[in-house]
């Protein structure tokens, strides 16, 4: 029988060569793609590991609204973001499985410690042995503006069920105030549990889709607040304020039956007003024609310089503007036939800001902000300051840049003429602040006119303070109905007032 | 029998001078005999410092100290393997030195591992003040002690290992009634995570029958195959070249094996079911001595398996618990956070490991599911490394080895079969379980020997290295005792 034992040693050493040679392969070759692996639950451990920083907003001696606290767990830290629903936007979230968002993915290097600027504390760390925290970003939002604008929106009197709100500092570009409607809580998102991805599929499934960041990522069609861009289109094309329009109830334009009317029978019947009364009753028919007799091109160029077609725009950090929260493109459409030439059907509607013109709320603010600031628009951006786990060493404070020149100052001067009176004799009446000049304008209005189908309520507009401008806004109820642009401008004046009052008053 | 005869080992070569091997003691023991036990003293002894070694080095890396804890586990181990180290003298004075030091030093590791594991799970507060026998890690300390006592009183009661074949229907039928009990039992007794193995005896106290039967249905094989190899290997029909025996021959085996394996599908365990057949293929290949047995084994082996995938795929039913085995062995990621997660976390154990791992205590083995359990091996691979887990499977590879030399060396052919199909069934039950860990072979739910958490594993495999070393006591006994003595 020694033979086949013999032959039955053999055997055994060949599975266990076996087995020998399967472990080389799996720890050895293979052994970093597993290390690494994120399905490597030590990844995040290692993550977890140091105290990630904080986010906070712009107003010296908040609370943080976004931490990490001690654990008694594997993973030592668990985030919370006491803020809740109105930051969650913004700050994103930062999950065990998964890659983050917001501002949580943007600045990750620095909340996480892993970034080059704390490389001294990093040095330290491995001397001292201690793990140091990561490092902290405050951000630009102010936290009354944050908040007003959240609440109203979520409160908003005509029970629209979702919108969005983008507050500027016309001055700098700073990011006041930016809500979407709906939005989310994102604690339960960063358990350390599996309830985190059921918290996450329940998010997904959720009607309104409450996970958009509306302000940045929705487009919608700016209704009668483009006829403030028509308008500079108009300025720029040799006209002014008082230069006389054609009105009138009806307005057909060249090679079409469409005819184009007022919102109501009551605006603009007279055959002739200027252009600034046919802003501030908001004519469609003045500029339905005046949009023609512009012509695409002049339109085109206009909309440009105020930052449509711009794809390439990321909100956050404005030492890298390459990376940030992505802004979708905002558009005029086709203004052209396919011969080149003028489509007038098309541009008619265009001008009164329907038809295929589509704009985020960010575009928006940004044009009411370039008005505001002499049409110097500047970059908008979400990071004011980082800095160390110390909370006192600087590591990047921002500073602001202009994005594009918009318009002559001239202009800039006699747009804002006509959007103060917009606010002050016209249909923007409800954002009026005491002891401010609020310039703005409203829109209602639906992607498909015919349709009848709900309509979106905007405002635009900006608070001026002995000629400095002091916030610009950007407010739409989606879906609003009848009354939705005069919802808008109470709550666009709301938030600019959250603004002022952090800035205590000034 | 007509076995041909080996060359005894080197101790067997010193005659020695005076007959008091033949009422052996402590004081009064052979001197070649005494040197082979000096040997395995020693050996015992570098063992436990290693282990001792083992659970300092993960109290410094989990409690930032090195409290004096960490000699009670070692301590205790050490304690009981030289009570069995004293038995050995008295009653087993030629056997192999190197078998119980090597098994003693994975039985170690692997208490030390789980004492770790129940670290990581205590919050970090309560860690220093974890007794002794407390969470698994106790627990295995605890049946350590009673499966070296079971080894003990084994070695002290059977002399001599022909007495287990006095016994053999006995056993193959105790060993087919273990098989069959946790099937037939209701799940609420015998199911634990979906595999009905088990007899519960509420909730602290549970056993797995067939680890005890495979001992029982092996000692059955070597008896019955060794009455009738002469039979087997000669009174043969010849049918494509290959030499068949005849059935009444081979029916009560075939019909053991049959049993076994009918009762293994409604238990849903296939590693069980693999080693049962590994088993009784290789001892009847070394009974027969004919190579056509490999051959039908493995094509019977390989093509049931494949058949199993098949029937998984368009039937269903019984064999689609394999079926998916099957495809988490194929791409574990596929699903990583469902059916694949066992072994994807597995995996990333292991190369998280890499070649010189983390260090005993320093990684995260908690990420791998049962990790006390079937990837103890996965879980010690982040810590100790390739480097490691190879010194590991060299112990194995030593023990088996031995068992392979004791089986060589002894004389009857009741014990070379024994001895042979023990040390195999060892050797296998390591590939299947390491080898599914791993992602070489597919995944099937069987014990670490020696490391799992589980005290049927534990007392089953220490009764098997006892037997182990009775038959290699006989073995290298000198012949001018008498051969086998007493």
């Amino acid at each position: 029988m020694n033979a086949p034992l013999r032959r039955v040693g053999v055997v055994v050493m060949v599975l266990f060569g076996l087995l020998f040679a399967n472990l080389n392969w799996v720890q050895a070759y293979k052994g970093n793609d597993y290390r690494t692996s994120p399905y490597n639950g030590r990844v995040q451990i290692d993550e977890y590991d140091r105290q990630r920083g904080y986010i906070m907003v712009s107003n010296p001696g908040s609370k943080p609204i976004a931490l990490s606290t001690a654990t008694k767990n594997n993973l030592k830290y668990l985030r919370s973001y006491p803020g809740g629903a109105a930051y969650a936007h913004v700050i994103g979230y930062k999950p065990v499985n998964g890659t983050a968002t917001g501002v949580e993915q943007l600045e990750n290097d620095i909340l996480s410690g892993t970034s080059d600027k704390l490389f001294a504390d990093r040095l330290r760390d491995i001397f001292t042995g201690s793990h140091t925290a990561g490092g902290n970003v405050t951000l630009t939002l102010s936290k009354t503006a944050q908040d007003t604008a959240y609440d109203q929106l979520a409160k908003n009197k005509l029970g629209a069920k979702s919108g969005a709100v983008v507050a500027l500092d016309p001055n700098t570009g700073a990011i006041l105030a930016m809500a979407s409607f709906p939005s989310f809580d994102p604690n339960p998102l960063v358990a350390h549990d599996g309830k985190a991805s059921d918290a996450y599929k329940k998010l997904e499934g959720q009607a309104g889709n409450p996970l958009l960041n509306r302000a940045l990522q929705e487009t919608y069609p700016p209704a009668s607040t483009f006829k403030v861009l028509v308008s500079a289109a108009a300025l720029s094309a040799n006209r002014n304020p008082d230069t006389p329009l054609q009105a009138g109830p009806g307005y057909q334009a060249p090679g079409t039956s469409h005819i184009i009317r007022n919102a109501t029978s009551s605006t603009c019947p007279e055959e002739q007003l200027t252009l600034k009364e046919a802003l501030t009753v908001s004519c469609n028919t003045a500029f339905a024609r005046l949009g023609v007799e512009l012509g695409s091109q002049r339109l085109n160029d206009t909309a440009r310089a105020f930052g449509f077609y711009d794809n390439s725009l990321r909100v956050g950090n404005l030492s890298a503007t390459d990376r940030g929260l992505r802004v979708e493109e905002s558009v005029l459409g086709p203004l052209t036939t396919s011969s080149g030439g003028d489509d007038k059907p098309n541009i008619a509607i265009s001008s009164i800001g329907l038809n295929e013109v589509r704009v985020t709320p960010l575009q928006n603010a940004m044009v009411a902000a370039a008005i505001a600031n002499g049409c110097s628009q500047m970059r908008p951006y979400l990071i004011e300051r980082l800095v160390g786990p110390d909370l006192t060493t600087g590591l990047y404070s921002a500073a602001p840049k202009e994005l594009r020149r918009s318009c002559t100052t001239g202009e800039a001067a006699q747009l804002r003429e006509m959007m103060f009176s917009v606010v002050e004799n016209g249909t923007g009446k409800k954002a009026q602040i005491d002891g401010y000049q609020v310039g703005g304008k409203t829109g209602t209005g639906t992607a498909d006119e015919e349709a009848n189908a709900g309509s979106d309520g905007w405002f635009i507009g900006f608070a001026m303070k002995d000629g400095r401008p002091v916030a610009a806004v950007a407010v739409i109820l989606d879906d609003a109905g009848k009354g939705g642009s005069g919802e808008a401008a109470r709550i666009a004046g709301l938030v600019m007032k959250g603004v002022i009052e952090d800035k205590g008053g000034k | 029998m007509t076995t041909p005869h080996t060359a005894p080992p080197a101790a067997a070569a010193v005659v020695p001078e005076t007959p008091v091997a033949a009422k052996p003691s402590l004081l009064r023991l052979d001197p070649a005999a005494r040197r082979v036990r000096r040997t395995e003293l020693w050996l015992l002894l570098l063992a436990m410092a290693m282990v001792a070694g083992y659970l300092a080095a993960v109290e410094a890396n989990m409690l930032d100290t090195v409290t004096m804890d960490f000699w009670y586990p070692a301590g205790v181990l050490t304690a009981v393997f030289l009570a069995l180290h004293v038995v050995i003298r008295l009653r087993a004075p030629f056997a192999d030195p190197v078998l119980v030091p090597t098994v003693a030093l994975l039985n170690g590791l692997g208490v030390a591992f789980l004492r770790r594991l129940d670290l990581g799970r205590a919050k970090i507060d309560d860690r220093p003040e974890l007794a002794i026998f407390a969470g698994d890690g106790g627990k295995q300390l605890l049946w350590t002690l009673i499966a070296v006592t079971g080894a003990m009183v084994l070695l002290w009661f059977v002399r001599d290992h022909r007495e287990v074949s006095k016994f053999a229907w006995t056993l193959g039928l105790a060993g087919i009634v273990l098989v069959m009990l946790p099937a037939v039992l209701p799940g609420s007794v015998s199911e634990v995570n979906g595999a009905k193995l088990w007899i519960r005896f509420g909730s602290f106290f549970a056993i797995q029958p067939g680890e005890f039967a495979k001992l029982m249905l092996l000692a059955f094989f070597a008896y019955y195959l060794v009455r009738k190899r002469e039979v087997l290997a000669l009174a043969s029909r010849r049918f494509l070249g290959i030499d068949f025996p005849r059935g009444r021959d081979l029916g009560p085996v075939i019909v053991v094996w049959a049993m076994s394996l009918l009762v293994l599908i409604f238990e849903k365990d296939l590693g069980t079911s693999l080693l049962y057949f590994g088993m009784f293929v290789v001892t009847l290949y070394i009974a027969t001595e004919r190579v056509s047995w490999l051959i039908i084994g493995l094509v019977l082996f390989f093509g049931g398996a494949v058949l199993a995938y098949v029937l998984a795929g368009v039937v269903g039913g019984p064999f689609t618990n394999f079926g998916q085995r099957v495809e988490i062995w194929l791409d574990p990621f596929a699903e990583p956070y469902d059916r694949g997660y066992q072994l994807v976390q597995s995996l990333m154990g292991l190369g998280t490991g890499g070649m010189f791992g983390t260090g005993p205590g320093a990684g995260n083995p908690l990420l791998v599911p049962e990790v006390r359990n079937d990837f103890i091996f996965a879980g010690m691979g982040e810590e100790v490394g390739l480097f490691g887990l190879a010194a590991m499977l060299a112990l194995y590879l030593l023990v088996v080895s031995r068992g392979l030399r004791a089986a060589l060396a002894v004389r009857d052919s009741f014990g070379k079969l024994l001895a042979g199909g023990l040390a195999f069934t060892l050797a296998l039950q390591v590939f299947v379980i390491i080898g599914g860990v791993s992602k070489l072979i597919p995944l099937t739910g069987q014990t670490t020997p020696f490391l799992s958490a589980g005290g049927s594993s534990l007392v089953a495999n220490w009764l098997l290295v006892a037997l182990l070393l009775r038959i290699s006591d006989a073995a290298r006994t000198p012949a001018s005792t008498g051969g086998v003595r007493r």
